[in-house]
């Protein structure tokens, strides 16, 4: 089974947000809620960076170990998903999500938040692949068609890879070696304890 | 949807969420993101997002159990022309693919691109026709509204003249639509026909056009990939045209190529350049001649190529001398050893190209300065050959397409001007009789005069009548037809205000209701007409790069819009059942169809595209068949990515092509030309899309030869210079015999004698190839451009400058006049020198990645209105300290033409992206109004989720002298916290 992971590479991230509108095209998320958005640092300075965020679906993930309600769950890809049925609103992955990937439909404390919400990789839910439940509750499942997250394939300068760890790491080397720098893959420390060495 | 919670309330809350975000300071995406910080959000942060969830799916999700339709697309913001896949199920647009098979996008999107399938849901889209009834929006039928509209139109005509009604079209339009709506202006007998070129590229087309022969970009987006060095000066692709990125950014990787940008602000695209170079806005000339004045010094420039290509780089040596290191820094402020490394990698480091945009293009001297490029690109010899080239990035989905065809005040299509050879040419081609044309006119002279820009439309509502002083035409705008047209584009919108108080009859025909149907306090005589997008209806439209593509329909048009084919058929049907009430013989429709099929009430594309194909003989838009252009978009993974030809394994048909077919494409679509990936390439053949410097001007000046020096494409039989070719040409080659009866017969038939342009039978054109000759001509590139105001490029400070040292030496042009009206820049920029003190910030415009053009559409679609929530401004730290402005605080801003009290309210986005003394706003809002806001003027539900002040509620006056290109780049504001 492949290791799905998404690789940024920062020193082609335009912020163009392309990653942003094709996730909420794909899978109709509601205005206030992103799955994905681009951060930029030292905005309008020279040295100036652009990353597009959204869950890392990260190896051990700190949201799955501090769910009360063990609503989270890893697929054989390796993609964290879970369970809105199960969720309470709790916002303890919030806090422990170190990229600020778990959204919520509304403000308060204490479970009035509502239903968890956050980027699937394009993998939907625990309902039936593809079905109109699944959609409603968690959006697209192109990982079932065979096809990978949308907001990686339509990236315009395709600076946001996604797919087999393996082979996105492979392109990211190539690309690093030709051009001759390259900031690192963004965030992979983090989520997969792990770098891409040149 | 994806989150549950009781529908009803959601469904309430969803408008006035939406608004939220705009009176209770919701936060600009910039700051919000600032504050945010990268590892985590606060719920504070969180908390300032306006919340709304739930939206009934539609769409969504695809049944996969049920047959899916894909189908192709263009999107419909930029030039990049990036293909759209459309997952359509049931009638229904479900889902949005990558096309990795395109050789433009692989794939890829911007923000604009990624959203386009919003555009077809549609909620805030005009659904059916309206008018204005003492002040509210009424609904009616389309015959019913089409009928009112042939009456008032034929009510001006009858009192007032053809002039009086403006037509201004849009870059929005397929190439067919374009082409139909200046045939429908020639038809209705006025040059009064324009479009968005005007304020975007117009000064690039005259500039370059007079300079080499064609205005358009001559290498392509792909050949970028080929540069060792690229100057972007004057553009922001990474947000204008982000998907041009991708290559840019892989020929930067790939060749480890220098990337300079060269710009007052400090743009995403900035941030990933080897070299950014901070100037005064304003000052490209001097810094131009700055860096050549290194290059001569060094003896850098390409002596070679000068010699054989170049006419009058003498005179540009001259001027050059003048700008010293010191000079040029005492000017722009860039300093001398910095323009120097960036000269020297440009003339040394080859190949190299120039990439410019609306930064060099929107200003008072827009002409000049893309000459100045140009002269720099000649003078390291950087012309005609991969990975070099002017890559000029032009603005709209087809805004080359539609300024090929001639939407446009100065030319009928193709660019054929407006004299009376041209007239003959398509009165031809349409198969009508000269006379007959005269006489929609009012005169001879009109038919040949320039009509009015739409930079100045209110000023010819407004302006007397007078033909030295004021408006030289029978009478006022008293109408005007808006097609897919923005009203917060153009500057000085105080004045528009009036001039669209003025009007007899406003008609706005548009996805949406745009800025022009609320920005006046109009009560009557006023129809929104709902029009449909490009992808409710087929047609080809022109890449920046040339190339051409077609859309084809995804989805019926939705609600009761129509697409452009069918309204402006239906309107000419409207205008003669109007003339024949009146007893009036004038038709429209008859004749202007003549020649097209019509299926279900509106011509086809197909058809007018034939059309097209026996006339726009000038630029080569003959060989690109509707047929060849579905070929290329069925085949699009046979191009290569670099050259973007079909390659070996392509099917028969397409095998060697340029994808798109970029013009020129000469001949009948039979011959097989691939198109012509690189302009003035000499390295290939005519045949395979090589070409030549265009000789335009004439053959000798001043007993100089203007024709080229021992240079010549590929395989010509004649070595050396020579002029355009028309029958007497031929003829003394003795090439004429080589024609075939049925041309000879053809040419007969046009009077015996023809140019290479205006011979239908397009015989000229083949026996030249044969030759492997051009049939326009083989002359050398323009440095001096004798033909216009500053035939050698010449620094003039902006109208309004903050250097008013600099304006006795650098002073802007005389008054004078043109297209009708004056242009009084001189008396504007003298009364301006004592404003200045007052208005000590220079004000910059441009754009923004989520948004497009006036954004009325963009702005409507919530996935993108989320990402922008807000109009502001951006400030230097300094300034905004010395203003005590805080980052994210409300701020006034007036500039000096603003009426007294007044300004407009916008956030400050306190950065270091611009210098100090400098701030810059984006263009795409409206709706407010000098802090009216105008929300409830929109009709019910088709109000933009966001709006805001426009930039132009602030500019000033400033017209380019060749064509009128409003000055929205440099003005002078002041900013006060509010």
């Amino acid at each position: 089974m492949a290791r799905m992971k998404f690789l940024l590479d920062s020193d082609r991230c335009i912020e163009c947000n392309a990653c942003v509108t094709a996730c909420k095209n794909e899978n109709e998320v509601p205005w206030g809620i992103n799955r994905r958005r681009v951060v930029t640092l030292n905005d309008g300075k020279p040295g100036e960076r652009s990353v597009s965020m959204a869950c890392m679906h990260c190896t051990d993930a700190p949201c799955a170990a501090v769910c009360p309600v063990s609503c989270f769950y890893t697929t054989a890809d390796a993609i964290v998903l879970h369970d809105k049925d199960l969720c309470i609103g709790c916002g303890y992955c919030f806090y422990a999500c170190p990229f600020g990937a778990p959204q919520y439909p509304r403000i308060g404390n204490f479970g009035s938040r509502g239903k968890m919400d956050k980027c699937t990789y394009c993998a939907g839910g625990p309902q039936a692949d593809n079905s109109e439940a699944e959609f409603i509750q968690y959006g697209a499942n192109r990982i079932a068609e065979g096809k990978l997250p949308l907001c990686a394939e339509m990236c315009s300068t395709k600076a946001l890879l996604a797919g087999d760890g393996e082979v996105i790491a492979q392109i990211y080397r190539e690309r690093v070696q030709r051009r001759g720098y390259g900031a690192g893959a963004w965030g992979w420390r983090t989520a997969y304890r792990e770098t891409v060495a040149i | 949807m994806l989150i549950k919670r009781s529908e009803a309330r959601a469904g309430k809350q969803r408008l006035a969420a939406a608004y939220a975000g705009l009176s209770s300071g919701g936060l600009d995406r910039r700051a919000f993101l600032k504050r945010a910080g990268v590892t985590g959000f606060g719920l504070s942060a969180l908390g300032a997002i306006p919340l709304t969830t739930v939206r009934p799916a539609k769409a969504g999700p695809v049944d996969i159990s049920k047959p899916i339709t894909r189908v192709k697309n263009i999107c419909t913001h930029c030039s990049v022309g990036c293909t759209v896949t459309a997952e359509v199920q049931n009638g229904v647009w479900v889902g949005q693919e990558p096309t990795y098979a395109s050789p433009i996008n692989r794939g890829t999107h911007c923000a604009k691109g990624a959203s386009v399938r919003e555009l077809v849901h549609g909620d805030r889209r005009i659904k059916y026709p309206m008018k204005l009834v003492n002040g509210q929006w009424q609904r009616m039928t389309w015959d019913a509204a089409l009928g009112e509209i042939g009456e008032k139109l034929m009510a001006v005509r009858q009192a007032s003249g053809p002039d009086s009604v403006f037509w201004l079209g849009s870059a929005k339009f397929s190439n067919e639509g374009a082409y139909l709506f200046r045939k429908f202006a020639a038809f209705w007998g006025t040059n009064n026909v324009d479009h968005q070129a005007r304020i975007c590229h117009s000064t690039t087309v005259a500039g370059v056009a007079n300079t080499w022969g064609y205005g358009a970009q001559t290498n392509s987006y792909n050949d970028i990939r080929n540069a060792k060095t690229m100057i972007i000066m004057g553009g922001n692709p990474a947000e204008a045209h982000p998907v041009s990125l991708q290559h840019v950014l892989s020929g930067k990787e790939m060749n480890r190529a220098n990337m300079i940008v060269i710009d007052p602000r400090f743009t995403r695209t900035a941030a990933h350049a080897t070299e950014y170079v901070r100037i005064r806005p304003g000052t490209d000339i001097p810094i131009i001649w700055g860096m050549l004045w290194h290059i001569f010094q060094n003896g850098w420039e390409d002596k070679e190529f000068i010699r054989q290509r170049v006419y009058g780089m003498d005179d540009v040596r001259a001027e050059v001398a003048k700008w010293t290191p010191a000079e040029v820094e005492r000017v722009t402020g860039v300093p001398g050893a910095q323009l120097r490394k960036v000269a020297e990698m440009f003339a040394t480091q080859k190949p190299s190209t120039l990439i410019w945009c609306m930064g060099a293009t929107q200003k008072t001297v827009g002409t000049a300065n893309v000459r100045a490029y140009s002269i720099l690109l000649l003078a390291t010899g950087n012309v005609g050959k991969e990975g070099t080239g002017a890559n000029i990035f032009r603005g709209h989905c087809n805004v080359q397409g539609a300024t090929d065809f001639g939407l446009d005040v100065t030319s009928l299509p193709a660019y054929y001007g407006l004299d009376e050879n041209a007239w003959r040419h398509w009165s031809r081609v349409w198969g009508v009789s000269y006379e007959s044309m005269i006489a929609r006119f009012d005169s001879k002279a009109m038919m040949e005069t320039p009509g009015i820009p739409t930079t100045r439309y209110f000023d010819a509502v407004t302006m007397p009548v007078n033909a030295q002083t004021g408006l030289a035409q029978r009478d006022n705008f008293k109408a005007m037809m808006v097609f897919g047209h923005g009203g917060n584009t153009v500057t000085r919108m105080p004045e528009a205000v009036k001039g669209l108080e003025k009007l007899d009859l406003l008609v706005v025909a548009d996805p949406h209701p745009t800025t022009f149907a609320v920005l006046a306090n109009r009560r009557e005589n006023t129809y929104l007409l709902p029009i449909c997008t490009q992808f409710e209806t087929n047609g080809s439209r022109t890449a920046s790069n040339r190339s051409i593509q077609w859309g084809s329909q995804v989805v019926k048009p939705i609600f009761e819009s129509k697409d452009d084919y069918e309204a402006m058929y239906r309107l000419a049907g409207a205008i003669d059942a109007a003339a024949q009430k009146r007893n009036m013989t004038f038709r429209m429709q008859a004749e202007v169809f003549k020649d097209l099929e019509i299926k279900d009430n509106a011509p086809t594309a197909e058809s007018i595209l034939r059309e097209i194909n026996r006339g726009a003989i000038s630029t080569g838009y003959t060989g690109q068949s509707p047929e060849r252009l579905k070929l290329h978009m069925q085949h699009q993974d046979k191009f290569d990515l670099v050259t973007l030809r079909a390659k070996d394994d392509a099917p028969a048909e397409i095998r060697g092509d340029f994808y798109g077919l970029p013009w020129p494409c000469w001949g009948k679509p039979e011959w097989r030309h691939p198109g012509s990936h690189i302009l003035y390439n000499t390295n290939l053949h005519v045949k395979e899309g090589g070409g030549t410097f265009r000789a335009r001007f004439g053959v000798e000046r001043n007993g100089v030869s203007l024709l080229a020096d021992g240079s010549f494409s590929k395989g010509s039989e004649l070595t050396d210079g020579y002029p355009e070719f028309t029958t007497a040409v031929m003829a003394r080659l003795g090439w004429d015999a080589e024609l075939t009866a049925e041309e000879k017969a053809s040419i007969q038939r046009q009077g015996g004698t023809a140019s290479w342009a205006t011979d239908l039978s397009m015989g000229i054109i083949r026996v030249t190839m044969e030759h492997g000759v051009m049939a326009y001509g083989n002359a050398k590139a323009r440095a001096n451009a004798w033909n216009l105001p500053d035939p050698v490029p010449v620094h003039r400070e902006p109208i309004y400058t903050p250097r008013t040292d600099l304006i006795a030496q650098y002073p802007t042009l005389s008054d004078r006049r043109g297209f009708r009206l004056p242009n009084i820049g001189q008396t504007v920029q003298n009364r301006a020198k004592d404003l200045a003190p007052n208005f000590p910030i220079i004000l910059s415009s441009g754009r923004l990645v989520e948004y497009e053009g006036g954004g009325e559409e963009t702005r409507s679609n919530r996935w993108l209105a989320e990402l922008q929530q807000d109009m502001f401004i951006e400030i230097n730290p300094r300034d905004a300290a010395s203003r005590n402005i805080r980052d994210g605080a409300w701020v006034l801003v007036n500039g000096p033409e603003m009426p007294q009290g007044k300004a407009v309210k916008v956030k400050a986005l306190v950065t270091e992206r611009v210098g100090a003394g400098v701030a810059w706003m984006p263009f795409h809002f409206a709706g407010w109004f000098m802090q009216e806001d105008q929300r409830s003027k929109y009709p019910q539900g088709s109000d933009p989720i966001v709006l805001g002040e426009s930039v132009n509620a602030v500019t000033t006056y400033g017209y380019d002298p060749v064509t009128f290109m409003q000055e929205t780049k440099v003005t002078l504001c002041q900013i006060r916290a509010a």
